[in-house]
């Protein structure tokens, strides 16, 4: 196949040469991007969060009446003893919060009482010695809370637990040389020994501010005692989430009325509150997905059609060709050679594009850099893309019978 | 002469239906995509309050130790109760409001209702006249009631239609966290967007369904949401807030006048000299006062995800363009001979021009309608998300006039090259290779 009469004739389509690789071009910018955006979505999205999520659920109880922290206290242990007992409990922990709860109570820990800088941001999350066996946390060193170190708190009275359970993350963090367990730290202000380090536990945002510190969570052994309420976080046993969510709020109601369990998102699934941490992520995924397809559609419906317009334009000159002895193949080559030939310029134009593109969301969304593979990926998708457009055209150019040349018009 | 030229569009556009139908096709996708996200970009970085939010500024101050300190850092973007106190008794701005959220369980009296947590604000008197709050009935309570600490109360129309059915409930007793309080006054529908007097608590939440005086919340230590900032040995009770070195309040002004804006920055400059005179400021004079939308530009209300698909949607709409350009371009040079003819005939290159530029903008005008149709769709998906901005994406009469103005524009202009090359044909030549 020779290149140089393919170039002479694109000379004559100047415009259309231009518009094509030009289209090629922006669609191999955008595409890229988007396909790179979709998975750095998913990756955020399909983020253990170190716990067993099929059997646990949460229930944001809401106390009605002036309560005094001994008081509230009190009543949450009654609700607790009350969820243990029902058969399709496992066990159950109350907490200030929860992974991928959207916010709640970060803190900055500190190595020396007289540091100015944290050395590490932190989730904070109240448990009593049933919150790792509830969560289904694994314990990879240390010991769990003992039942006498946990005590009630009203939010906010200066934390000052005697010990704290860490992440291994957060522990890595601290202590590089990676011997954290028994030493001190300075949560909020006042010193703490590390007894237990858990493998994992993520935070309670998923949002980019919370990204440095996404797994460096501190577990006190404290019981949120407010008027407010709690979270009470429930495992099921297994295969028994359905039942243990329709018992629960019965049983809870049963010892005291005085409660609000809201209907909107007074029970939660963990399943539900994956979905609703994430529905953002999963929205912007969808509809990128659905931009590359609706724009690679438009691209190849767009070289279907000047391509089409090419073909009826030279039926004359392909019959001459064919006439002095050109074969069906050598037609059907010469659009795909034409066809590549532009796809090459308007890939090329389109890497440059891509990358510029992806400098820029670097800069105005604090995105991260483009990996090539994505431009690589993208590169053969619309070669490929143009080859499958142009293969109607060209086999309908090479159906074209040598008699045209004859004719007149 | 334009009535016969819209007539030779149609019967080109007719001949071919695929091709016109993909120029349609491509025109409406690109439209309908970019007009549905720059409809909810436009939404959400709207006016909360048109024609008060010039007049309406946030002043901040930094309270903080030397701890972590850093030349020209931005100071916290709230205040500390003894500084919101001062700011607010001092008046030296047209209005002043000191407020914070918080959440209060309504008990009803009406035997068939369970108690419920509604949203709350605790606030001071200027509230309502500051934002000016539309009353259904009654009024906003006074300084004196804010001083006394009274058991007032101001509910949204939503709460009393659900409580009181909707009838004029002022004077009557409403009861919260076991206490009395006594209704003066009923909003009527009130939403500004985004919520800006407090954006801790979701850039597009609703208003609160209660509002109560801010000293009445704290005698009776009804609970707070929100963010709270703390540093030194922070981490006060939350029975103490009022001496925690937290900030956990937000304090608006109005200053009606770029003379008063001023003065008031040089009273906050001077309130800090005094403050770190006294001891209790640490760190050099950083203040700051930001208008609203400056504000709301600072705390950046809209959401990344939303700028960047209105991007990503006018990237389409480019490609949409691209492709149709290519498209007439063919088209166009297709019907050489025709527009040869019309030459020879008479017709000035001018009229020819004029003759394709009126079809590109048919093929403009079909594609906005279908475009339309698409944002309409498109909105309505964006209304079924979750999202706490969903229920606010609405297309108005700007954003229509701007999607026909767009689609139309953009398809003549993508039609100009194509026409011109279309022109530049030599009716001879064409003659004679028929």
């Amino acid at each position: 196949m020779q290149i140089k009469p393919i170039l002479s004739a694109l000379r004559q389509h100047k415009a259309g040469t231009l518009l094509i690789a030009m289209q090629i071009a922006l669609t191999l910018a955008i595409v890229c991007n988007a396909l790179f955006i979709i998975q750095q979505r998913l990756a955020h999205l399909s983020e253990p969060t170190g716990i067993d999520e099929p059997d646990i659920f949460v229930v944001q109880n809401e106390w009605v009446g002036k309560l005094s922290t001994s008081q509230a206290d009190a009543r949450m242990q009654e609700d607790l003893r009350a969820i243990r007992q029902l058969a399709s409990v496992q066990d159950v922990t109350p907490s200030n919060s929860y992974p991928l709860r959207g916010s709640g109570w970060d803190d900055g820990i500190r190595l020396k009482p007289d540091q100015l800088q944290d050395t590490s941001g932190s989730t904070v999350y109240f448990g009593d010695e049933h919150f790792i066996d509830t969560l289904g946390v694994k314990l990879v060193a240390g010991r769990n809370f003992r039942p006498e170190e946990v005590a009630p708190m009203d939010m906010r009275y200066s934390l000052s637990p005697p010990v704290v359970i860490v992440t291994r993350a957060l522990a890595d963090k601290l202590f590089p040389a990676g011997d954290a367990l028994g030493k001190t730290i300075y949560l909020a202000g006042s010193p703490t020994a590390i007894v237990g380090i858990i493998d994992q536990l993520q935070a309670q945002s998923v949002e980019r501010w919370a990204a440095a510190f996404a797994h460096r969570s501190v577990i006190v052994p404290r019981r949120l005692a407010v008027s407010l309420g709690a979270y009470y976080i429930v495992r099921a046993r297994p295969g028994q989430l359905d039942a243990a969510m329709r018992e629960t709020p019965r049983a809870l109601f049963a010892i005291n009325p005085r409660r609000v369990i809201s209907d909107k998102d007074g029970l939660l699934s963990f399943a539900q509150v994956r979905d609703r941490a994430y529905e953002r992520d999963r929205g912007m995924a969808i509809l990128m997905g659905l931009i590359c397809v609706v724009l690679l559609a438009i691209t190849a419906a767009g070289i279907v059609g000047l391509t089409s317009f090419w073909v009826g334009q030279r039926r004359k000159q392909i019959g001459v060709r064919r006439a002095l002895g050109a074969t069906r193949r050598d037609i059907l080559g010469y659009f795909l050679t034409e066809n590549l030939l532009i796809s090459c310029g308007g890939a090329l134009l389109g890497v440059l594009l891509a990358v510029a593109v992806n400098l820029w969301l670097v800069v105005r969304f604090e995105m991260n850099r483009l990996s090539l593979a994505y431009v690589l990926a993208g590169v053969v998708l619309l070669l490929l893309l143009g080859q499958g457009a142009v293969l109607a055209p060209a086999l309908r150019a090479s159906r074209v019978p040598p008699v045209e040349a004859t004719r007149s018009v | 002469m334009f009535g016969y030229y819209l007539d030779l569009a149609l019967r080109s556009l007719k001949r071919n239906k695929m091709l016109t139908a993909l120029m349609v096709l491509a025109i409406a996708l690109g439209i309908g995509a970019s007009m549905t996200t720059l409809t909810v970009l436009h939404v959400l970085s709207g006016d909360p309050l048109p024609g008060a939010s010039a007049t309406l500024f946030y002043p901040q101050l930094d309270p903080q130790d030397m701890d972590g300190y850093e030349p020209d850092r931005e100071p916290p973007r709230q205040v500390t109760w003894i500084d919101g106190m001062n700011l607010l008794h001092a008046r030296r701005a047209d209005h002043q409001a000191l407020m914070t959220g918080g959440a209060v369980p309504v008990q009803p009296a009406q035997s068939g209702l369970d108690p419920f947590y509604s949203d709350a604000r605790y606030t001071s008197s200027d509230f309502f006249p500051m934002f000016q709050t539309p009353f259904l009935y009654g009024h906003g309570w006074s300084a004196a009631d804010d001083e006394g600490k009274a058991r007032v109360v101001v509910i949204s129309r939503s709460l009393n239609d659900k409580l009181f059915g909707g009838k004029d409930s002022t004077g009557q007793t409403l009861r919260m966290k076991d206490t009395a309080f006594s209704i003066v006054g009923v909003l009527d529908e009130w939403r500004p967007n985004p919520h800006f007097y407090d954006v801790n608590m979701g850039n597009y939440a609703s208003s609160e369904d209660v509002f109560l005086p801010l000293a009445t919340a704290r005698q009776l230590q009804l609970d707070r949401n929100g963010s709270m900032d703390c540093w030194g040995n922070g981490g006060g009770d939350e029975s103490n807030l009022e001496n925690a070195p937290c900030v956990w309040l937000q304090f608006w002004v109005q200053l009606d006048s770029p003379a008063k804006v001023a003065d008031y920055k040089a009273f906050l400059a001077n309130y800090s000299r005094e403050q770190k005179a006294l001891g209790r400021f640490q760190r050099p004079v950083n203040v700051r006062l930001s208008g609203l939308m400056e504000w709301l530009d600072i705390n950046k209300v809209v959401p990344g995800d939303v700028r960047l698909q209105a991007w990503l949607a006018l990237g389409f709409l480019l490609v949409c363009l691209v492709n149709t350009v290519g498209l007439m371009l063919a088209k166009f040079l297709r019907r050489a001979g025709e527009l040869g003819v019309r030459r020879a005939l008479g017709a000035s290159r001018r009229e020819v021009f004029a003759q394709l530029l009126v079809e590109s903008g048919v093929v403009g005008l079909a594609g906005g309608v279908c475009g339309l149709l698409l944002a309409f769709g498109g909105l309505w998906l964006v209304r079924r998300q979750p999202s706490d901005y969903a229920a606010l994406a609405h297309l108005d009469m700007t954003m229509l006039l701007a999607t026909f103005l767009l689609a139309v524009g953009s398809t003549l202009l993508a039609g100009l090259l194509p026409a011109w090359r279309a022109c530049q044909i030599t009716p001879a030549l064409q003659l004679k290779s028929q």
